[in-house]
């Protein structure tokens, strides 16, 4: 990564530095002082280097009338593999992290039905033997991941 | 249960469209086209209707979606705070303006084991970089947090992000 990729990446995290328009990587790079094919190929590198988890949009699932939670478990460590396979087999699941703490697995379940939620969290209970522990959003105050590279 | 739903906010097209971007935008010159495309749809109206989830917030930003861990930032701490329900907002309010706080959430206690209500998620380059920002809500928070944690992650296990069921 150098300090193009840098530039790059930190502009392109603003909400409204890439446009929905015909030509929005051109448009994108002259304000990056940068040539159009230069910024696709900048990113179809880093995304297939893995530097950036993917590049385009990034959606409400609540506006889009789904539903997420975070939910939390303590997982004996011998078991810690199976139920990790377990946990992330459902489609649902979209981002799971082992943590360091008792509570050492949390993760976060989304659907687009908001009805779907309780069951994957019943099936999880179900099939680990553990307690699921059901954080749901309560108030949002800020979201706005932003990282200066 | 029967609940009353709300009307979906999104029509069949508009999810045809998310699930084609699910995997990110095309990248090529004209993307919004080559997703029209995909889909038989106009390209003026692909792009009407991503305008349009713009504006209602149901898609957030378009962009680059930064890999945190492989960036540096290998020090991820939930931060997790015990604040009186009656305080919480305003505390929320104030640890959400910090600009190293990328999400500030208000959830449920779970007594006895869990008694934090608000979380605040820090990265950092290392958990040095991340207890000075810990110590800095701690600071702001003063007397109205009884208690904290910090829970770094050890490990990613999944990261998907959100897909719509086929």
């Amino acid at each position: 990564m150098d300090d193009i990729d840098r530039r790059i990446v930190n502009a392109l995290q603003d909400p409204d530095a890439f446009p929905v328009s015909e030509r929005p990587y051109a448009e994108a790079a002259r304000a990056l002082g940068l040539e159009e094919a230069d910024l696709i190929a900048r990113l179809r590198r880093m995304c297939a280097d893995g530097l950036l988890s993917r590049f385009g949009p990034l959606f409400d699932a609540e506006r889009l009338g789904g539903a997420v939670t975070l939910a939390a478990m303590s997982v004996p460590e011998d078991r810690f593999e199976v139920v990790a396979d377990l946990v992330n087999a459902h489609p649902e699941v979209a981002h799971n992290y082992a943590r360091d703490h008792p509570l050492n697995m949390w993760f976060v379940v989304a659907a687009a039905d908001p009805e779907r939620v309780r069951p994957v969290l019943d099936a999880i209970a179900q099939e680990t033997g553990l307690s699921v522990h059901d954080m749901p959003k309560l108030e949002e105050f800020y979201i706005g991941l932003r990282l200066a590279v | 249960m029967n609940r009353t739903a709300p009307p979906p906010p999104v029509d069949a097209e508009d999810r045809r469209l998310i699930k084609a971007m699910q995997g990110g935008l095309p990248l090529v010159p004209r993307p919004y086209h080559a997703l029209a495309e995909t889909l038989g749809l106009a390209p003026e109206e692909t792009m009407a209707r991503l305008r349009r989830m713009l504006a209602d917030g149901i898609i957030r930003r378009i962009g680059a979606v930064p890999n945190h861990y492989r960036l540096g930032y290998t020090a991820n701490g939930m931060t997790v705070w015990d604040v009186a329900d009656d305080a919480v907002a305003a505390a929320g309010s104030a640890v959400g303006a910090l600009a190293f706080v990328s999400h500030c959430y208000q959830r449920p206690r779970h007594l006895p084991l869990w008694p934090y209500n608000l979380f605040a998620m820090v990265h950092g380059r290392s958990r040095d970089e991340v207890e000075r920002r810990v110590a800095e809500i701690a600071e702001l928070l003063d007397d109205r947090s009884r208690a904290h944690a910090v829970l770094y992650s050890t490990r990613i296990l999944k990261k998907t992000g959100l897909r719509l069921a086929d």
